[in-house]
């Protein structure tokens, strides 16, 4: 995973609630076995009105998505983490994420930060009336800054340290694989495995 | 102080605890399938990873498979790599698989109960936010990303921060044509989409209680509607008895049984909220829009937007009636239906099926309607075959297909076109969701049923 420390960037503001997975990409986007490739379906119903926000020239270039309330419900598909990412987004912006959602963002590297609503609201009238506002997200000081404005941000210190580090989750868990071995050891035998096969 | 169910489960999963950090948490099972799975194998390759517990594993096909002619070659070629790519990684990992035309092939969340693999006191994850449903057997059971599948397949562990909990106590007696999924659609239209972000819910209640072991995972199965991590309910005898007898219960089952009847709150633990709802005035529920917490009691009509206080929700219903089609004040028994689906992890179990044929028998679909009865594995298929229930959808008047996901998620072949309208038994009424300008209400097997018949949004009642 790549590090993330600090992000400066142009914003586009996503004007609505409850964005769920299946509008960041549907499900018929969904077949391919890679990991890329999936900008092509983000917000795939939307983008056909050209009145879109994605579509509009002012905001072609930005990398920082500033969305409204319970963005991410629905799906657990990784590959709404995935399109935003191919896209081009470094960042999403919300008062509130899915918890799945969020969950994946954190261990791809897509930066979900949450900001109270009024906040949002700040930012979306800011970038409004001037697209070009340059925002700025430092994970070292926890704060999303544009003009004279900084907000505070909370996330917790060990996302934080493996974001900034860029470190596999998977890497750090295996350091622990004793611990593992003996939880192991003791587990009851009545657990069901799905192996051999029972008919 | 006494634990929750959920502390309960989740501290006897603990592999490790550091201050600071997430807890490392072992999974007793994860079940795998084709879409959210390619990219976690492939990273297990790139790492020169194994999976760690192929016998703690388990594979289906049915979210991007067809729901006819399944022996033959699927059609799209992207959707048949998709599955050639699972049943190669099953074949390479040595993981155990259901393919199509398996006799336990089926919907991910169905597969595992009937095989009687889901059992109390467990945690199970798989790649589908549906994964809830399992926590109908008193599991803690959560969907998760790919990189998090990838993360459990390599060390059958999970760091993960500990939910706060949620009591949703449903009392009393639900009347006639009532069911587990009017519950869960009231439920989510109180709380909200995001009601329950950050909580295991505990379902709770002599509702609750008097649901069978199916009905009791509808509810759990929309746990995640709710915005919650997982849902739970506790285990009684009707869960044992469901497990009783299934391929893989317990060998010793009475030293399992026993652990399982530890597995309950204790009457001092606290939960961080508590909810209640009347069971006794429920009524049949269905979607209007184009969240599942946009719901309301099939008696009423289309809510008007200006009536709604908050800026944002009411924003919200005026885009949802726009791309519903929909008028403010129409009742909601109104609503003229084109295709009615029944099935998904939501609603494609046996009790699901005999429900909706007690209602359709010896009556004839509605004139221009189509029903696609799709049930949840192939072990329900034969079961209904075996009752006579494909002969009664038929005779009806409905399509009766093979196992799948089918048209919860307009994945496969099977979708609703532009502007088509769906009562659907399925748990999500988003945008496009059933299909590109498909629309979806969200109503029980019953409705569905009586649906079908009248061919408007109806209930048994009204026939």
């Amino acid at each position: 995973m790549e590090k993330f420390v600090k992000h400066t960037g142009t914003a586009i503001p996503l004007r609505r609630s409850n964005v769920d997975t299946d509008q960041i990409i549907p499900a018929v986007y969904l077949k391919r076995v890679t990991r890329s490739g999936f900008e092509d379906g983000l917000f795939a119903a939307w983008r056909n009105d050209p009145e879109f926000v994605l579509n509009q020239p002012q905001y072609k270039s930005g990398t920082i998505l500033v969305a409204g309330p319970e963005f991410g419900t629905g799906s657990s598909r990784e590959h709404a983490v995935w399109a935003l990412q191919n896209y081009g987004f470094k960042v999403v912006i919300s008062s509130r994420f899915a918890d799945i959602f969020r969950g994946n963002s954190l261990k791809g590297g897509l930066l979900t930060v949450i900001l109270p609503q009024e906040a949002v609201e700040a930012i979306w009238t800011a970038i409004e009336s001037d697209p070009t506002t340059s925002i700025t997200v430092d994970l070292e000081t926890r704060t999303v800054s544009y003009g004279s404005t900084t907000v505070a941000f909370e996330l917790d210190d060990y996302t934080r340290w493996r974001l900034m580090e860029g470190l596999d989750d998977i890497g750090l868990t295996l350091k622990h694989t004793d611990a593992i071995d003996s939880f192991e050891a003791k587990r009851p035998a009545y657990k069901p495995k799905t192996l051999p096969i029972r008919i | 102080m006494g634990k929750t169910l959920a502390e309960k489960i989740w501290e006897d999963h603990v592999v490790r605890s550091a201050q600071g950090e997430p807890d490392l948490l072992y999974i007793d099972l994860q079940l795998v399938h084709e879409v959210t799975s390619a990219q976690a194998f492939d990273g297990l390759r790139l790492a020169g990873r194994k999976v760690r517990r192929p016998d703690l594993t388990i594979a289906t096909e049915d979210h991007n498979t067809p729901t006819l002619d399944i022996l033959k070659p699927i059609a799209d070629p992207v959707s048949k790599l998709q599955i050639d790519t699972l049943r190669n990684n099953a074949k390479e990992f040595g993981i155990r698989i259901h393919s199509l035309g398996d006799a336990d092939q089926g919907v991910v969340h169905v597969v595992g109960p009937q095989l009687g693999i889901t059992q109390p006191g467990m945690t199970i994850v798989c790649g589908d936010s549906h994964t809830s449903t399992h926590g109908a057997f008193g599991a803690i059971a959560f969907g998760i990303g790919t990189s998090e599948v990838e993360h459990v397949l390599a060390t059958q562990t999970l760091p993960s921060s500990r939910p706060k909990t949620m009591a949703i106590n449903v009392e009393g007696t639900l009347k006639t044509g009532v069911t587990a999924k009017d519950i869960i659609l009231a439920i989510i239209a109180q709380i909200g989409t995001g009601g329950g972000q950050g909580y295991i819910i505990e379902y709770r209640g002599s509702a609750i209680r008097e649901l069978s072991m199916e009905g009791r995972m509808t509810v759990c199965n929309m746990s995640i509607e709710a915005g919650a991590r997982a849902g739970l309910i506790a285990p009684d005898q009707k869960t044992f008895d469901y497990i009783k007898g299934k391929p893989h219960a317990p060998e010793d089952f009475e030293t399992a049984q026993k652990y399982w009847e530890t597995l309950f709150t204790d009457s001092d633990a606290n939960f961080d909220v508590e909810i209640t709802l009347d069971g006794n005035t429920l009524e049949p529920f269905v979607t209007w829009g184009t969240n599942p917490g946009q719901g309301l009691p099939l008696n009423a009509s289309v809510p008007n937007p200006a009536d709604i206080k908050d800026s944002e929700e009411r924003g919200a219903a005026e885009r949802a009636l726009e791309y519903m089609g929909l008028t403010a004040g129409t009742p909601l028994k109104k609503i003229a239906i084109d295709t009615v689906f029944l099935g998904s992890c939501t609603n494609g179990r046996i009790e699901d099926l005999r429900a909706a044929a007690s209602v359709i028998e010896g009556k004839k679909i509605a004139p221009k309607l189509r029903m696609l009865v799709v049930p949840g594995s192939e072990r329900v298929r034969q079961q209904a075959m075996k009752e006579g229930l494909d002969k009664v959808f038929l005779d009806f008047g409905a399509e009766w297909r093979n196992a799948g996901c089918s048209m919860c998620l307009g994945m496969n072949p099977d979708q609703l076109a532009v502007g088509e309208r769906s009562a659907s038994t399925s748990n999500r009424n988003f945008e496009g969701r059933q299909g590109k300008g498909g629309r979806t209400h969200l109503v029980s097997p019953l409705v569905a049923a009586a649906t079908a018949i009248r061919g408007t949004l109806s209930s048994p009642a009204d026939l």
